[in-house]
């Protein structure tokens, strides 16, 4: 997994040097990104030549300079563009600690990348589209359910208070 | 056909990137506002704003889509460093852009004389709000729209409007300030940067944020808490002209809450007030911010033409507004 997300985000880096020029001081910095639903965290740091995701477990992100914190779903789509990084944090949906520029850096970085699976994967038309078409089909089916997940469970714990 | 709905109000709506300007121009923008990548322009945060080279492109792809692009330069030059902003507004108009928002009277001066044939907009910043310093700066650099304090009812732009010979511009959607705007400089006595000089109101680099084992968020800048918020209570940013303070045993915001301008309700009104355009907030909000307020705001300047009723697509952005929570602001002020 982290050979492969590393694959990929250095050919994503080396067909897009204008993200790293939006990025500015964020380049080689380390930032962790944290899905709460998950067990383990995902350590981002971003370079021209030798950018790198790491996987680890959560308490092992003490050499991140900022840290995102956020459900897997509002992560991806906060990546994709379906949310907005500001709405998620004014609604607590989204924590952030350490450095604040960097986080944004990366945030507008990201939200300029247009970031779908196909351009992840460096796909050109039309399988990009059918990637694309079905990534976000997954992805609205799962937050349905996720959104009716927290609504049996609001109804629940409202019964039983 | 009612009065307000002969002249169609003009949807002026902002862009941090290439991508949200693109979001923009495709939702129904009339005109995109946006701005380089320094400190000429009011929204100089990292990874935002653009290069000459992107601003040339996004040009063009808005006039495809026949949506204007205007270049905010609209912070205050340095005294006896005035290369960079007259650079940016010469970069603007090499880049096709059809009009310049600007406050400084160098940037005005340098615009006017350089470039005659790009439309100035006199930015907000420049707090003019009197007909006396409108008639200046129409008068003196053939400003030709005016971007109008924040600090106005509606009967009051009603009555401006009818003294002046200009182009208004209101904001309608979208954080709001203390009413000071280019003469505020709260931010600098926290963290020695202001929006006015550097770009930057609470610049990110002085910003941090603290959860402890109990949900309960501190959100402080340069190094003073401004804000706690319990878990679970929507948060804002934290600026000082939106500080949660405590003195003599009293708890509350000391100049205004963190909440966001809603204004539809009032459209009809305003383009009875004789507004010629309509302006949205947020060059520092992502693609679905953008895309979402726009389309929405699309909706509602078409429905007072006949158009669809756009309440319910006004009514979702309350989820995108800081603190959730809205205001109609100055325009129904109940305060003097």
């Amino acid at each position: 997994m982290e050979t492969f997300l590393t694959l990929l985000t250095r050919r994503l880096v080396a067909r897009r040097p204008d993200l790293l020029r939006r990025l500015g001081t964020v380049v080689h910095v380390p930032i962790a990104i944290v899905p709460e639903d998950l067990p383990h965290a995902f350590l981002l740091s971003l370079d021209a030549i030798d950018s790198r995701v790491t996987l680890c477990g959560k308490d092992e992100i003490g050499d991140a300079q900022a840290v995102i914190r956020a459900p897997l779903l509002v992560l991806l789509g906060l990546l994709d563009g379906t949310y907005d990084g500001d709405a998620m944090f004014f609604s607590r949906d989204l924590r952030i600690e350490g450095k604040t520029e960097y986080v944004l850096a990366l945030r507008n970085t990201l939200e300029e990348a247009d970031l779908t699976p196909g351009e992840f994967l460096g796909l050109g038309a039309p399988a990009a589209g059918w990637i694309n078409d079905i990534g976000s089909r997954v992805l609205a089916q799962a937050r349905c359910l996720a959104s009716a997940g927290a609504e049996r469970r609001d109804k629940l714990s409202g019964r039983h208070s | 056909m009612t009065a307000a709905s002969e002249r169609r109000m003009e949807l002026v709506c902002p862009a941090g990137t290439p991508a949200t300007l693109r979001a923009a121009a495709d939702a129904g923008a009339d005109a995109i506002y946006c701005g380089f990548a320094d400190e000429t322009n009011a929204r100089n945060f990292p990874g935002l704003n653009f290069s000459p080279e992107e601003l040339s492109v996004s040009v063009a792809y808005a006039h495809e889509r026949g949506a204007k692009v205007l270049v905010a330069i609209n912070t205050f030059a340095q005294a006896g460093n005035t290369g960079l902003w007259k650079q940016a507004v010469d970069n603007a108009a090499a880049c096709g852009a059809d009009a310049i928002i600007a406050a400084d009277i160098a940037v005005l001066d340098h615009a006017a004389d350089k470039h005659p044939d790009v439309r100035l907009h006199l930015s907000v910043q420049a707090a003019a709000n009197t007909p006396e310093a409108i008639g200046f700066y129409t008068e003196t650099f053939g400003v030709r729209r005016v971007v109008l304090p924040r600090v106005f009812s509606v009967p009051e732009i009603a009555a401006l409007n009818r003294e002046i010979d200009v182009e208004t511009e209101v904001f309608v959607f979208g954080g709001l300030c203390v009413m000071t705007e280019g003469r505020c400089s709260l931010s600098s006595y926290a963290t020695g940067k202001s929006p006015n000089l550097t770009g930057v109101c609470s610049p990110p680099d002085h910003v941090d944020y603290a959860e402890d084992r109990a949900g309960r968020m501190k959100a402080r800048l340069g190094g003073f808490t401004i804000d706690c918020f319990e878990r679970g209570e929507p948060a804002g940013y934290p600026t000082l002209c939106k500080g949660r303070f405590s003195a003599l045993g009293h708890t509350g915001y000391l100049f205004e809450d963190p909440v966001s301008l809603n204004a539809f309700e009032l459209l009809e009104e305003l383009a009875k007030a004789g507004v010629t355009a309509l302006k949205i907030e947020g060059r520092q909000r992502g693609k679905a911010y953008i895309a979402s307020v726009v389309s929405a705001f699309r909706k509602a300047v078409d429905g007072l033409s006949g158009g669809a009723d756009a309440s319910a697509s006004i009514a979702a952005l309350k989820a995108l507004s800081e603190g959730g929570q809205q205001t109609t602001g100055s325009y129904r002020k109940t305060w003097r």
